[in-house]
């Protein structure tokens, strides 16, 4: 019997490892891809508690979630791109121009 | 064990280690690549919650979309090339305690949680067809959200162009 605990404890642990990933990695673009680890473990919460609550509205939340989850994806990578014009670097302990 | 639960195992167990792979490898094209089967899984998951038109979607946009957005980044520039000392960063060790409290506060939450008792078994709880259901809420109740939405996908085109525009010289 697969109950609503099991997909809430899968989502947390897709979401620590999204957390962990955005805290350790040097990368920019591996801290990009840890985001959008972090947003589909809410998506599968969403979903979940849609499911739960029988509620369509969850899904719908989803929908604007991926969405954003685009749109973000879209101009941080832009700013990658940006960044690596100017620095040559991806690595954000490198990026400390703004360090007085 | 029924279908469901050998299905929801296999999810899972696929989900969490395509996961772990990504965020550890120091090929940021090999996490982009382990990062697909793990987003097909979720969509997987998504059919096992009755949502299937989520689960297109799931598969349309993150695996496909946008992995291959990262792809053609990550390939031209040659990000791959850059081979740096370490991969961590020097806070590794402290995110790495924020990570084990983080893990265990969530699933505390998530078993004693404020929602009790076990999970309706899978019916077809939106109705027969729940992507009727979810689009129907979705031009009604959330219009004006939606319509946002495109206005979000419209500034969001402008601004990455504008940011990876290339300086004109003087």
């Amino acid at each position: 019997m697969i109950t609503r605990s099991h997909y809430l404890i899968l989502a947390a642990i897709l979401f620590v490892i999204g957390v962990t990933g955005v805290l350790m990695r040097r990368n920019v673009i591996i801290i990009l891809l840890s985001i959008e680890l972090m947003l589909s473990a809410v998506n599968i919460n969403l979903v979940a508690f849609s499911h739960y609550l029988e509620n369509p509205a969850g899904q719908v939340f989803v929908f604007f979630v991926m969405t954003v989850a685009a749109a973000e994806a879209t101009l941080g990578l832009a700013i990658v791109v940006a960044l690596f014009r100017n620095l040559e670097t991806v690595n954000v302990d490198e990026i400390n121009q703004m360090k007085g | 064990m029924g279908l469901q639960e050998i299905m929801f195992y296999y999810f899972a167990v696929v989900i969490v280690v395509t996961a772990l792979l990504a965020v550890s490898r120091g090929n940021p094209v090999h996490a982009v690549i382990f990062l697909v089967p793990c987003f097909f899984h979720v969509a997987g998951i998504f059919v096992l919650l009755g949502a299937e038109f989520l689960a297109a979607i799931q598969i349309l946009v993150p695996a496909g979309a946008l992995m291959i957005l990262y792809l053609f980044v990550v390939f031209l520039f040659n990000l791959s090339e850059i081979k740096g000392k370490r991969i961590t960063h020097r806070q590794s060790f402290l995110a790495g305690i924020v990570g084990v409290l983080l893990i265990l506060l969530l699933i505390v939450l998530s078993v004693q949680g404020i929602f009790p008792g076990p999970f309706v078994e899978l019916v077809e709880s939106l109705g027969a067809d729940s992507t009727s259901t979810v689009g129907g809420s979705l031009y009604t109740r959330f219009l004006f959200p939606f319509e946002l939405a495109s206005l979000v996908l419209l500034v969001v085109m402008f601004g990455a162009m504008v940011l990876a525009r290339r300086e004109e010289k003087e």
